[in-house]
């Protein structure tokens, strides 16, 4: 079944001059592997369109279930230089959360 | 030795809310205060104010804050360390004196941390081959060096170590990292040495656990805000630091705000590059060692980080005038709301061409419909209301300054339903544009002045 990532991770995000990083962070252990598996660098760089001008990075943190990802090119120029409201990339951490991912419907059973 | 040191962090960037360090000196028991005032815009700023003033160029609040903080720090026998000496550290550090020698504390010592202010010694580093190159694009500097508003080289925890092992009870700083005034008390108290990396990585956590506040303590917390008790006095983080080089991430009990991992992890990734290279002045510190665990009511141990040897450069951060940007907005309600948006646009931007206007970038977005979110937003059908914003950016500013006064028109030449206008025509700003570069470590050295009162 379709879950979207919000069901998974938590997350923040942040600016450092045109790039915006965003942390994700496995709510449960057990999630992180599947977040690992289907939240490559490709389908995030295909999840935000032309959001994303440069490329995507990604680097895994498997001690705190969390992953990095850098999105180049992403904030209009950055800093000052930037006409966006979200000059500084904070709210990208939650239209990330928005991607759907396929999961085992035995995922949720307790 | 002390079994543990509590360094508290009192502000995350100039403009935190003002009274958190006063909370964090008067609700409970911490060795150092710790404020972060800098930002790469901050220091143009202060480079401006500099230039008309001599005596200023350093965060104004913190003299005043000092007013009114210095009985506590010193009967608690508190340290403080801020990079709120800004482009000029030795002023700030005068003004400090003068706050102390008023309220009649003699033998108080203040140091300041100088020699990051680079901006006079530009040409000369660029004639002697340094052409401070920009990390990202590759360019050379001279390309806009008429343009420099401001540079600093970035030091590191070693000057503030030197200036708390001469006594001193306050110390500002110029441009010293953020990471480093949370460190530096660490190396003092334990006596870390210049190579025990692993203990210097640790520091480089705690610092980066405080330098932004409440952001570790449930302020911008996505896994729970709703359950963030408190939030209108949020407690600030205190990093208990061990010998060892380990750490507890705590805050004072009688303030709002949560220490979980959850809310250390979502700091922990904020503005992360790569986890394996968190680079510093003093230790390139690994993030992907680090083991988080709860040991108490808000409080989180974090342990077994690990650290690399330093690299041979200090970062430095430039800034440079870049032309002019101006944005406008208007509000659009019901009926149609989106649609009356769009022809707002439609209209400017032939307005824009009819006034034979030149930009290098026009940008609208709306706002209540998909700014933040762009195509990941969903749709909405029928929205009550949507603010409409365009921006420009170009180097002209007669035509910045044309298109400033196409916006409240508007009201009564274009779609009806139409409001916000109330703060009249929008300001052209500035563009100061940040220069990232790296300079050899041999080619500036930084300096500590300590003084006592007297």
């Amino acid at each position: 079944m379709k879950v979207k990532l919000i069901e998974l991770a938590h997350a923040r995000s942040g600016d450092k001059g045109d790039t915006a990083n965003v942390g994700i962070i496995a709510l449960k252990p057990e999630y992180y592997s599947i977040i690992k598996k289907h939240v490559t660098a490709d389908k995030v760089k295909k999840h935000f369109g032309n959001m994303v001008k440069g490329k995507v990075e990604r680097f895994e943190l498997p001690n705190i279930c969390a992953l990095n990802f850098l999105l180049h090119n992403a904030l209009g120029g950055g800093g000052t230089l930037t006409l966006k409201h979200d000059a500084q990339g904070k709210t990208i951490s939650a239209a990330l959360l928005r991607m759907e991912i396929e999961v085992d419907e035995t995922l949720f059973r307790e | 030795m002390k079994d543990y040191i509590r360094i508290a962090s009192g502000q995350g960037y100039w403009g935190d809310r003002f009274d958190a360090p006063y909370d964090q000196v008067n609700e409970g028991e911490i060795d150092y205060l710790v404020m972060d005032y800098l930002a790469e815009l901050t220091m143009s700023i202060m480079q401006k104010q500099k230039s008309r003033n001599p005596d200023l160029g350093y965060a104004k609040d913190f003299i005043p804050l000092m007013d009114t903080l210095l009985p506590t720090l010193v009967e608690k026998n508190i340290r403080v360390i801020t990079n709120a000496g800004g482009v000029n550290p030795v002023g700030c550090m005068l003004a400090m004196r003068e706050v102390a020698e008023r309220q009649g504390f003699r033998d108080l010592k203040i140091a300041a941390i100088y020699g990051d202010d680079i901006l006079h010694q530009l040409d000369g580093l660029i004639a002697s081959g340094n052409d401070l190159k920009n990390m990202e694009t590759g360019k050379s500097l001279s390309s806009v060096r008429k343009q420099v508003t401001s540079a600093n080289v970035y030091f590191g925890a070693k000057p503030v170590v030197e200036a708390l092992q001469q006594g001193a009870h306050i110390i500002v700083t110029g441009r010293v990292t953020d990471t480093g005034i949370t460190l530096a008390p660490m190396i003092h108290e334990f006596g870390w040495k210049n190579d025990e990396w692993d203990k210097l990585a640790a520091g480089v956590v705690g610092g980066h656990i405080n330098e932004c506040g409440a952001q570790a303590s449930g302020g911008n917390f996505f896994a729970g805000w709703q359950d963030v008790p408190r939030m209108e006095r949020i407690g600030f983080p205190i990093v208990e630091a061990y010998p060892d080089g380990h750490l507890i991430i705590t805050k004072h009990e009688s303030l709002g705000g949560l220490i979980t991992e959850q809310t250390i992890k979502e700091q922990l990734v904020y503005e992360l590059g790569d986890p394996r290279e968190y680079i510093t002045p003093d230790v390139v510190a690994d993030f992907t060692t680090i083991e988080l665990e709860t040991v108490g009511k808000d409080r989180v141990k974090i342990k077994n980080i690990k650290g690399k040897p330093d690299t041979p450069y200090y970062k430095v951060s430039i800034s440079y005038f870049d032309g002019y940007t101006c944005i406008g907005n208007l509000t659009y309600t019901w009926p149609d709301a989106l649609k009356k948006a769009h022809k707002a646009d439609e209209i400017v931007r032939k307005r824009i061409e009819y006034l034979g206007l030149k930009f290098d970038e026009i940008q609208t977005e709306f706002l209540g419909y998909n700014a933040s979110h762009g195509t990941t937003a969903h749709k909405i059908d029928d929205p009550n209301e949507i603010v409409f914003q365009i921006g420009v950016r170009g180097r002209n500013k007669a035509d910045m300054q044309k298109f400033a006064n196409e916006i409240v028109p508007l009201v009564l030449t274009g779609p009806p339903n139409v409001t916000g206008f109330g703060g009249g025509r929008p300001r052209v700003r500035d563009v100061i544009a940040y220069w990232p570069a790296l300079i050899s470590k041999e080619m500036v050295s930084p300096k500590v002045l300590t003084i006592e009162t007297g």
